[in-house]
């Protein structure tokens, strides 16, 4: 179940989406989710879905594993869909006992699904096309004139990263404490709700002091390679805007600007 | 003066048991003198526990002496100001491969100490590379950590102290949590770091086999110095080192064994080799 | 009364592009009262295959009885299975939770549905066993030293009372003082409980010295099984393998290419000494 989350993912690929600024990735999913608030007709849909289709096949990610990632929502997908569907008033399509299905309803549910499939795949390809790395450092650049109002920004910014190397570490050792303490009769399954919050100890206290131990050795392992906060860092891989990402950003502002226009002239 | 020279070192762990009383003293090193050469390969042997690790710490200006001094290449590592300039000279690298990688890809990872004492991008660049050709991990360099061998993780995070172009490398016991072929891996890289690049190492083990070829051995217990000479002195007392926990190759110990024995041997073999023609020598 | 593997097959993430064969058509079987060692490099399939003894992990293919009963059958007790094969893992140290040493080592037993009595009376057998102070019974383990640490743990499976023991590389990180404490204790364990005990490790200095069999795991399947002096003897193949014999074993054979009678089977620096020892006096009686 987990594993198939794809959201969050690295997909590694020689594509254009690969090379793009993690930056203009960035602002790009953020407008690109703002577009699909905008538009609000079927054709506008139609657009934004091919616009989104156009970005797939540019970032050589296989769609079959793009469409993995969507499994993990199918279930928040369909409820929020079930929920509009019922409770839109408007003109009733049928009735089951006293739950009323409304054609308004049916319509804003698929709008709903819709936006919602495309917003998933959207934040994912971002995800999927950039390291963690370059998302972090994408955004502690985005985030620097926050500094000016003593907001942390270096400091969030490695926070991140340094979560996102030891997420898999911690995975691992959760299932290795989890295996230890099954052999030793402990049971993870069974037993009420209580009980089952009960069990947990013999994982969380041995995966706390772990995690503790750990971030006690890596404070360690900076400071002796001579990390002190972002003051007087100089990076190996800063961040240059190239021609590509010039263009990119033209074609968001063509496109935002053409939602924007037909939101306006009501299409 | 050497590169690493400490003069009557004491450091005590301070521990606070309950609040408003006296902390209890738990005195981890006792009064070490010593004087490490430039270019020499050092090993500092102990069981756990006798204040090896503690000592390698006071290397990197990670700890300060409650009492008496330490110098990194004349610079008292008690003076605040001196502390990034220490800490480049004498890289350290830790027993725990997972806990001391920062990057999440091996070359973002060996840049890492670069980039945080200011090194210009293309220099950094330059010396990430060199770093991972002197340690055999040009190939892996777009790789994730995770993904690799715990010997490959050690190899990385030396890797990431060559790039801060040190003087002196310490290892906290690097080869703990190996395999033996993990173990092989990480020693080669040291000694060849040591030898092509006269880098001054110093090796905190309790592994036997990986002092012989040390310039030289101190032991450690209960936070002093107990032994130090050549790795052929220091095993040619083999009860000894067993009082402070320790043991010899086996090697060592059957030349051990059978000089007790009475077979006419020389005391301090380290080598199959040595032990061989002695004993076809011997009548 | 043992344990059994036939044609145990184990694939992680099957079907899929991370698909990996950790064990490939493995069988044997562990009698009762065996000193087993497993030796294989990292990555041959020797953690996976220690997991199936207890059924933590149930195989692709291919079946594991205990006791001649197939333990992934339809109603199988794995609680009583897990209480009859104790399983160390690796720096076992990693899974103490409680807030003292006793209570620690009295989870195992409190899990098998043990009276609060018997529960404490198995926790102080098992801690004498492995050699634990008594006065520091009610100290925090996460005050102890890393030896002690280990001590604690391998007492809470112990205090199970299983009859098979297996321990994955318990000696890792220990200095060469607690490594021979820990080693000797197993020893004094298999010898007066008779308990199977099945050791992993990556010393094969340690192997030699106290297992009677050893089963060498490469690439997900079982390349030797035999008595130390046969698998020692194929140490060239061994080191193809990224694995080695004892030092000894090497100087025996160097011996022998010199022209000495030393017998090359040796394994333990004892046999070693006698070895030559005699090879010695064998020639100074030729000279004379």
């Amino acid at each position: 179940m987990l594993r198939d989350i794809t959201i969050g993912q690295y997909y590694p690929a020689k594509s254009v989406m690969h090379r793009l600024d993690p930056r203009v990735k960035f602002v790009g999913t953020l407008a690109y989710i703002v577009s699909l608030f905008i538009f609000n007709s079927w054709i506008g849909y139609v657009i934004s879905a091919l616009f989104l289709a156009v970005m797939v096949k540019l970032s050589k990610v296989p769609l079959k594993f793009i469409v993995k990632g969507l499994k993990a929502i199918v279930v928040l997908l369909l409820i929020s869909m079930f929920f509009n569907a019922i409770f839109t008033p408007g003109h009733v399509v049928f009735k089951v006992w006293i739950i009323q299905v409304t054609e308004e309803g049916l319509i804003l549910a698929a709008k709903i699904g819709i936006r919602l499939i495309l917003l998933i795949i959207g934040a994912s390809l971002m995800t999927l096309t950039t390291t963690p790395n370059q998302l972090t450092d994408g955004l502690e650049r985005l985030m620097k004139p926050l500094n000016k109002i003593h907001v942390p920004v270096h400091e969030i910014a490695m926070l991140m990263s340094i979560a996102l190397r030891f997420i898999p570490i911690l995975m691992e050792e959760t299932d290795k404490i989890m295996k230890a303490q099954i052999a030793r009769g402990a049971d993870f399954e069974s037993g009420n709700l209580i009980h089952k919050v009960k069990s947990m100890i013999p994982l969380l206290v041995p995966l706390f002091i772990s995690a503790f131990r750990r971030a006690n050795d890596l404070a360690m392992a900076m400071e002796a390679r001579c990390y002190h906060g972002g003051d007087g860092r100089t990076q190996m891989k800063p961040l240059v805007y190239k021609k590509r990402d010039m263009a990119a950003y033209a074609v968001l502002v063509v496109y935002l600007a053409a939602a924007v226009a037909m939101r306006m002239i009501g299409i | 003066m050497g590169i690493i020279k400490a003069a009557k070192l004491v450091f005590d762990y301070l521990k606070y048991t309950e609040e408003g009383k006296e902390p209890e003293v738990n005195r981890a090193i006792d009064g070490v003198d010593l004087d490490i050469a430039e270019g020499q390969f050092i090993a500092i042997l102990g069981h756990n526990g006798s204040g090896k690790s503690t000592l390698a710490k006071h290397m990197n200006a990670l700890l300060v002496p409650t009492d008496g001094t330490l110098w990194v290449d004349s610079m008292d590592t008690a003076e605040d100001d001196d502390v990034w300039k220490i800490r480049q000279k004498a890289g350290m690298v830790f027993q725990n491969p997972d806990n001391q990688i920062i990057g999440s890809v091996v070359e973002e990872d060996v840049g890492f100490g670069p980039e945080n004492i200011g090194i210009p991008t293309d220099e950094i660049w330059k010396r990430v590379d060199d770093a991972l050709a002197k340690t055999g991990m040009i190939s892996y360099r777009k790789h994730s950590p995770n993904k690799l061998s715990g010997g490959q993780k050690q190899r990385v995070a030396i890797a990431g102290v060559v790039a801060m172009k040190p003087k002196c490398i310490i290892l906290d016991e690097p080869t703990a949590m190996l395999d033996p072929n993990g173990r092989k891996e990480v020693l080669a890289a040291v000694r060849e770091l040591n030898q092509k690049e006269g880098v001054t190492v110093i090796l905190i083990t309790h592994y036997m086999e990986e002092v012989t070829l040390a310039d030289k051995v101190y032991v450690m217990d209960s936070g002093r110095i107990v032994m130090q000479g050549t790795p052929r002195e220091i095993f040619s007392q083999v009860d000894t080192l067993k009082k402070y926990r320790l043991d010899v190759p086996q090697v060592t110990l059957l030349a051990d064994e059978l000089a007790k024995a009475g077979v006419d041997i020389p005391s301090g073999i380290l080598t199959i080799e040595e032990l061989v023609n002695a004993l076809c020598q011997s009548n | 009364m043992s344990i059994k593997l036939e044609h145990v097959t184990y694939t992680y993430s099957p079907g899929t592009a991370y698909e990996m064969h950790a064990l490939k058509d493995v069988s044997l079987e562990i009698p009762d009262g065996q000193f087993l060692g497993i030796i294989g490099h990292t990555g041959s399939g020797k953690s996976t295959l220690i997991q199936h003894l207890n059924g933590l992990i149930r195989p692709t293919q291919g079946r594991v009885l205990f006791d001649g009963q197939d333990v992934w059958a339809e109603g199988y007790d794995l609680k009583s299975l897990r209480s009859n094969v104790g399983l160390v893992f690796q720096y076992p140290e990693h899974q103490l939770f409680e807030t003292d040493v006793l209570t620690d080592v009295c989870f195992g037993p409190k899990n098998q549905g043990c009276t609060p009595e018997q529960c404490e009376e198995r926790a102080r057998e098992a801690l004498r066993h492995v050699g634990f102070p008594e006065e520091l019974y009610h100290k925090s383990p996460f005050e102890l030293s890393g030896g002690q640490k280990r001590r604690v743990a391998i007492a809470g499976v112990l205090a199970m009372n299983p009859r098979v023991l297996v321990l994955d590389e318990p000696t890792a990180g220990l200095d060469p003082k607690g490594r021979d404490e820990i080693l000797d204790q197993l020893k004094e364990l298999h010898g007066t409980r008779g308990i199977t005990v099945v050791l992993v490790s990556h010393s094969m200095e340690d192997i030699a010295k106290y297992v009677e069999r050893i089963i060498v795991m490469n690439g997900g399947q079982k390349a030797f099984d035999a008595a130390p002096k046969e698998v020692f003897s194929h140490y060239k193949e061994l080191e193809a393998m990224g694995l080695a014999a004892p030092q000894i074993t090497y100087i025996m054979h160097a011996l022998k290419e010199h022209g000495m009678d030393v017998d090359t089977s040796a394994t333990t620096v004892e046999e070693a000494k006698q070895s030559i020892l005699a090879a010695l006096a064998e020639r100074r009686e030729k000279q004379c």
